[in-house]
């Protein structure tokens, strides 16, 4: 006799094992009181450079530190080295994408309480890392002036899981006819009251203003830290 | 196209709750899936049906209900559909509006199990 199947409730979260673990990992950052903020974008967007200028400018001040991932090659931990800041690369393979557990693992045998800002760049893609959560206390979304107005329409995901908007290249904007007000439009659209930034690595413009809201998440998040305790 | 890691989870964890309530296989996967969850419906399926292969869940269905977008409008003050999801606005009145209530589910809802 064949019976009727068996259905059971279950209400539970596909993705419950990076979330648990991400959770945790943002539990260990609120504690050692650093402030981990996270990069995605497009390849080519500039997020290197960006990180590069990042690490250069705030290392004179802060203790700070990046991990970075990529399908293949060390050439990014490589380039981010110079700025002195400690760098690690994590090595995909063919995973289009970071997950807690490799931001777990590459972070094994360093010292968080000896860190003030810990810079997570991701793989190079709009499309999958907005599904993992990486324990981040902020994830920036980059736009490059080159990529064209529309981007955050064709990616709303990836533009919504972000808390913050940083247009890149700005140096560029008037030889590719970069229409901010539209970009600034789009971003908002699809993420109504986001933050954007609008700078260029090269040059420096807007970098101090972008790292003054960094420094001022630092203090909010430690001081939140401070009466959780 | 990160449908595949995702269908494999879902394998697992369908796999998991179906031993632990000691049945023998499972014909059917409720699936909720939020347009905000980055993952593609078509993909999905697509990509689920392959992973089950060799598994105790070879020959199930995935059966996905989408969940809208659902926003609590600071206007309205109420829980609204939005335009879509290029314009998170109240579809009634048109505020933007941040806090999504719904959208990124990617959530097993129930499961179908053999006897």
């Amino acid at each position: 006799m064949i019976q009727e199947p068996r259905l059971v409730e279950v209400r539970k979260n596909v993705l419950k094992r990076n979330d648990v673990l991400a959770r945790a990992l943002r539990e260990r950052f609120r504690e050692a009181g650093v402030l981990a903020v996270s990069l995605v974008s497009s390849p080519g967007s500039g997020k290197t450079a960006f990180l590069e200028k990042t690490l250069t400018l705030l290392h004179s001040r802060y203790r700070v530190a990046a991990l970075v991932g990529d399908l293949a090659t060390e050439n990014d931990a490589a380039r981010l080295a110079r700025s002195q800041a400690p760098v690690k690369q994590i090595i995909t393979g063919t995973v289009c994408h970071l997950e807690a557990t490799m931001v777990q693992n590459a972070l094994e045998g360093w010292d968080l309480r000896s860190l003030d800002f810990l810079f997570i760049e991701n793989v190079g893609n709009l499309v999958c890392p907005s599904s993992y959560d990486l324990g981040e206390d902020l994830r920036l979304v980059l736009l490059s002036v080159t990529e064209g107005e529309d981007k955050p329409l064709k990616y709303p995901t990836i533009f919504n899981s972000a808390d913050v908007a940083v247009i890149t290249k700005s140096d560029l904007a008037t030889a590719v006819e970069f229409d901010e007000a539209a970009a600034r439009r789009n971003i908002l659209a699809v993420r109504p009251a986001m933050q954007v930034f609008k700078l260029s690595a090269k040059t420096g413009d807007g970098m101090t203003e972008y790292l003054e809201f960094l420094e001022s998440r630092r203090i909010r998040s430690r001081a939140v830290a401070e009466i959780g305790k | 196209m990160h449908e595949l890691s995702i269908a494999m989870s879902i394998i697992d964890l369908a796999r998991e709750e179906a031993e632990s309530r000691g049945a023998p296989g499972v014909d059917v996967v409720h699936l909720k899936l939020g347009p905000l969850s980055g993952v593609v419906k078509e993909a999905l399926l697509f990509s689920y049906e392959i992973a089950c292969q060799l598994t105790p869940l070879e020959g199930s269905t995935l059966l996905i209900e989408e969940a809208p977008i659902i926003v609590n409008c600071p206007t309205c003050q109420e829980p609204r559909h939005v335009q879509s999801v290029q314009s998170l606005c109240c579809a009634e009145c048109g505020t933007p509006t941040p806090e999504i209530l719904q959208g990124r589910e990617l959530v097993v809802t129930a499961l179908e199990l053999r006897q």
